[in-house]
């Protein structure tokens, strides 16, 4: 154990700075959403504590005491009991269908007294710890794929399980582990090749199929003109090239039957409302229109805080969780949104120097896995509140309001503060 | 190593950043269909005032209703006048009230409504509907004036007004906001939870020219409102109205009971004010000049305005004197050794000393009750006799309320031990000789005309009463609190009554009552009285009921500044009761008297701040 005087010298200043900053600002646009001019609630009234920003400032309070706790734990516990914190979560998660309790339509929570807990937010940081783990061993080579799938094993395990209680959402965070990978000596072409595929997943929805081929052959045909004259005159190149637009295709294809055929009807129109945006406004276009309006709205100053007619009454769905950047959008206008956007990319830019700073892999592993987790939110949350990504019920960290969420990403952040702090001390194997 | 690799995942979030910048960029700034479309589903959340209860009479006459209003509001964001000349054509206003009415509301907020013109009536806003095409930004909320059918009860009613900061701050319930009405006085304030029934929440979405395109969530969110649940009062309108037309002219109450159930059939309060002064648009034009006026129009003086009982309190004294054993109808006492003043007569029995209203009598009798015990000094024999004394009298509701269903009554002064004591900063200070005045209703003691048309009550029912009250039943069910269904006993045994009651009848017959004060043909019983003031001529009092047998009213007159009770309260009295029970009177010339007799003093007219009414500041 260390003394609490030798943490608070090494502990970074500036995340925490950063940390304290988002809560705020997310506590402030959570008041917002609830505020009434006709009935101000005040500190002193019980009623406060029943709105959002009450129990709000109740997680924000217990989110410290989580902070002190993490900080004075040994910080070898995390690597130790990494495989254990792991398994623990795989236990809840497969509880969860017979032990758990439905909110908001999602039967993927806890409930302990008062308190409700989804254990798919905390899934995200154990996963992180024992793939960092992992890769703290020197053997572990991630260009091979002996232990390319083990990797995936550790975060496959979990994600499906998560999916199994139809929580796409926050499967789909694990994707985010791609970053961590490719850090950590993960070939260059699996991200590409993730990206690539979104990319035509995208427009196989987007356009015409005989767009995409003439696309294609068009690429084909620059290809061919700037390749080497060896390449250009070997037959097989053609060949090469023809089967790899008919692979292409194929998929592209298959993307359509798959959306029209495999989807569920409420993931199809996710998908749907995302390439139409006039797409039934009133059902489920309508989150994603009213979102826009609001974000609109706000102009280039913003309607100014408390100020917002748009985020009030619930006239966003999912005001205060998932939609808080609304609520940014309209009151602070996009002076405000352009702000909020630099300080989390600088967020994310101390975080990764700092991970690069580490002297174990499985600190600066554990610290990418961080960063990926982070960005991904902030990719999936921004992008539906905007209309580039499908409406997903994934929380804006540290801003959006609820217990879970705030816990699991400051549990999150935190270990690796901790794990920082006592850089100086751990061995790089 | 593969530190390169950091750049260029930050890379990739950079990109991701500028490709969010660039897209909030077009969507809030470049692109202002978005502000538009806000604009256009604006939710506008509307309350529903609901409609006060309505008050009615004993018999289902309409007394209180309410007469829909509109009043109009501007967004100013939202209004475009074109023609500011037609505007204030269509809507009555003055080209300098529409300029400072929209720069108030646009100093108050752009985007919020602000109350542009208040109470239109219907026929206003049906001849403006068609107008409103050309004005968008501005609406129309529907609300309520309170109406009455009659100028009579007004004080008793009380009325409504927006709500004082101070309410505003001291509510407990987080009721009411800015701006709203609440009853003030009367039965409106005591019955404010009642009347004013549920406020409803509307939310509804309009387009950037005011018009509403349907409830948000389809109503949903909506709570419809409850109207407030009806008063039906045991005012007798007809008598009520009678009662008024006697007391013009002068200032006083009137209270008319019916002694067996309690209810009050009229309560006047003199002088008294146009209710329909204090609705809406007039509301602030009349109410400065109402609450400066030196006559005090707003008070309600029969459960508030004090006064002592004079020698009506004799009949106190002669029920609990026979209670606690002191006197009895064969009491006699002289005038001897008596240190108050009396008309030249013998010596009396008890019925004899009501029916002259014998002061020396009812001194010696309290005299009798106070100097009781045998040991001790006088000032302790003084202190365990008062309150002995003091105790019984309570029951008949002195010195405290006796729970009429009316904001602001008042307890009165029921002189007891620690009243005394308090008064002459101690015990053992003081003793019967400074305190024998309230033996004749004089001194300390002070009531308010409602606790003495109750005593008439308790008289009339020998023994017991029922709080008095105005509402006889609330809502559909028309039930009321039990309160108002529960005798209660006065600790006098029934049969000490007899004497007293047939001490009233002499006095009506042939003592105190001047001939102006009886009904030929009912047998009225009654008890003058004269209350002191220093201030300039006595306060007239006269308290009766009728028939003697089986009682159907009782009743309390106080006439201030016209001198002795038997002069002019008590004929007001007899024309009350004449008029209630046979729903007509003969006496045609009494009455016409006493409508145009004018007891006002005219130093209210002179000074305002110095003469302030005497009985009722205490
Ligand atoms: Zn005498």
């Amino acid at each position: 154990m260390t003394d609490s005087n030798h943490i608070q010298g090494r502990i970074d200043w500036i995340t925490v700075g950063f940390y304290v900053l988002f809560v705020c600002l997310g506590w402030m646009n959570i008041y917002s959403a609830v505020y009434s001019p006709d009935a101000p609630l005040s500190f002193s009234d019980p009623a406060f504590y029943d709105s959002n920003a009450g129990k709000q400032l109740v997680w924000i309070g217990t989110s410290f005491v989580l902070i002190v706790c993490i900080l004075v734990i040994d910080f070898r516990f995390f690597e130790s009991f990494a495989l254990f914190i792991y398994l623990g979560l795989l236990l809840l998660l497969l509880a969860v269908p017979f032990l758990g309790v439905t909110i908001n339509g999602s039967h993927s929570w806890f409930k302990f007294g008062g308190v409700t807990i989804q254990p798919a937010e905390f899934a995200k940081t154990a996963t992180a710890l024992l793939l960092a783990k992992y890769l703290n061993d020197p053997l572990v080579n991630l260009n091979k794929f002996a232990f390319q799938w083990k990797a995936a094993l550790i975060i496959g395990i979990p994600m499906l399980l998560i999916i199994g209680s139809n929580e796409t959402g926050s499967a789909l965070v694990f994707a985010s582990f791609l970053i961590l990978l490719y850090r950590e000596g993960l070939p260059g072409t699996y991200p590409a090749l993730f990206i690539g595929g979104i990319v035509l997943f995208v427009s196989a929805l987007l356009v015409k199929a005989w767009i995409i081929l003439l696309v294609l052959v068009l690429l084909a045909g620059l290809f061919v003109l700037f390749m080497p004259i060896y390449l250009q005159r070997d037959p097989k190149t053609y060949l090469r090239l023809s089967g790899a637009i008919a692979v292409i295709m194929t998929l592209a294809l298959l993307v359509d039957w798959v959306v029209n055929n495999v989807l569920q009807e409420h993931q199809r129109n996710r998908i749907r409302v995302l390439i139409d945006p006039g797409f039934d406004p009133r059902g489920l276009g309508y989150q994603v229109t009213q979102s826009k309006i609001a974000i609109g709205s706000g102009g280039f100053w913003g309607k100014g805080f408390l100020g917002g007619t748009q985020t009030k009454f619930d006239f966003v769905p999912e005001q205060s969780t998932d939609m808080v950047f609304c609520t940014i959008g309209e009151e602070h206008g996009f002076v405000g949104v352009m702000l909020m956007i630099i300080f989390f990319l600088g967020f994310l830019w101390r975080l990764m120097y700092l991970a690069d700073l580490q002297r174990s892999r499985f600190a600066r592993a554990y610290g990418f896995g961080l960063v990926g987790i982070l960005f991904f939110h902030f990719l999936v949350n921004i992008g539906m509140t905007i209309g580039l990504m499908p409406i997903m019920g994934i929380p804006l960290p540290f801003f959006s309001y609820g217990g879970s969420s705030l816990w699991s990403f400051t549990i999150l952040l935190f270990i690796f503060l901790k794990l920082d702090s006592h850089r100086s001390d751990m061995l790089s194997r | 190593m593969f530190t390169q690799r950091r750049n260029l995942i930050f890379l990739f979030f950079g990109l991701i950043g500028l490709l969010f910048i660039g897209k909030l960029f077009f969507l809030q700034v470049i692109d202002d269909t978005y502000e538009k479309a806000a604009d256009n589903n604006a939710i506008r959340k509307i309350i529903q005032i609901p409609f006060r209860g309505e008050v009615y009479d004993r018999f289902g006459k309409l007394i209180v209703y309410n007469t829909p209003v509109y009043d109009l509001y501007i967004i100013p964001r939202k209004a475009v006048v074109k023609d500011t000349n037609q505007f204030c054509r269509v809507f009555r206003i003055t080209r300098e009230y529409f300029i400072k009415t929209t720069q108030r509301a646009r100093a108050y907020s752009r985007v919020k409504p602000s109350l542009f013109l208040k109470h239109l009536s219907k026929e206003d806003f049906a001849s403006v509907q068609d107008a409103m095409v050309d004005f968008p930004g501005f609406f129309f909320e529907t609300n309520a004036f309170r109406t009455y059918q009659s100028r009579s009860f007004s004080n008793a009613l009380g009325y409504v007004a927006e709500i004082s900061p101070t309410a505003l701050t001291d509510q407990k319930d987080d009721y009411y906001r800015q701006g709203d009405y609440v009853g003030i006085s009367g039965i409106e304030s005591f019955y404010e939870e009642t009347l004013r029934g549920q406020r409803g929440v509307k939310y509804r979405m309009v387009n950037s020219n005011g018009v509403e395109k349907g409830d948000y969530k389809n109503g949903s969110l909506n709570i419809n409102p409850v109207s407030g649940n009806n008063l039906y009062t045991s005012i007798d309108l007809a008598i009520q109205e009678y009662a008024d037309s006697l007391m013009q002219h002068k200032v006083g109450s009137l209270v008319a009971i019916e002694p067996s159930t309690g209810e009050i059939l009229a309560m006047v309060s003199a002088p008294s004010y146009d209710a329909s002064l204090l609705t809406g648009n007039n509301f602030s034009k009349y109410y400065q000049q109402l609450a400066l006026d030196p006559m005090k129009p707003l008070l309600n003086r029969p459960p508030s305005a004090y006064y002592r009982p004079g020698s009506t309190f004799k009949l106190v004294q002669a029920l609990v004197g026979q209670q606690l054993g002191f006197i009895g109808p064969g009491t006699v006492f002289s005038h001897a050794g008596a240190p108050v003043k009396c008309h030249g007569h013998g010596p009396v029995d008890l019925r004899g000393a009501i029916r002259v209203s014998c002061n020396p009598y009812f001194y010696h009798a309290f005299r009798k009750m106070v100097y009781d015990k045998t040991t001790g000094d006088t000032y302790e024999r003084s202190a365990q006799g008062l309150q002995r004394w003091a105790d019984l009298v309570a029951n008949f509701g002195f010195g405290r309320k006796l729970g009429v269903d009316l904001g602001n009554e008042k307890k009165g002064i029921l002189p007891n031990v620690e009243y005394y004591n308090s008064v002459y900063k101690g015990e053992k200070m003081w003793k019967f000789s400074n305190i024998y005045s309230i033996s004749i209703g004089e001194g300390e003691i002070v009531v308010s005309p409602l606790k003495m048309a109750n005593l008439a009550a308790i008289i009339a029912n020998r023994g017991w009463y029922i709080p008095p009250h105005v509402v006889k039943g609330i809502g559909l069910k028309k039930s009321i609190d039990p309160f108002y269904k529960t005798p209660v006993k006065v600790g006098v045994e029934a049969k000490y009554f007899n004497v007293v009651i047939d001490g009233m009848e002499d006095a009506v017959t042939h003592g105190t009552v001047e001939a102006d004060g009886r009904i030929p043909d009912i047998k009225m019983v009654g008890k003058t009285g004269t209350s002191q003031n220093q201030k300039g001529k006595d306060h007239s009092i006269f308290i009766a009921f009728a028939p003697r047998d089986n009682p159907k009213i009782a009743i309390a007159v106080f006439v201030e500044n016209a001198g002795f009770g038997g002069s002019a309260a008590a004929p007001i009295a007899s024309l009350v009761v004449e008029k209630y029970l046979k729903r007509k009177v003969d006496r045609k010339a009494v009455e016409t008297k006493f409508m145009n007799m004018n007891y006002l003093p005219n130093v209210y007219s002179v000074t305002r701040k110095k003469v302030a009414i005497d009985s009722t500041k205490k």
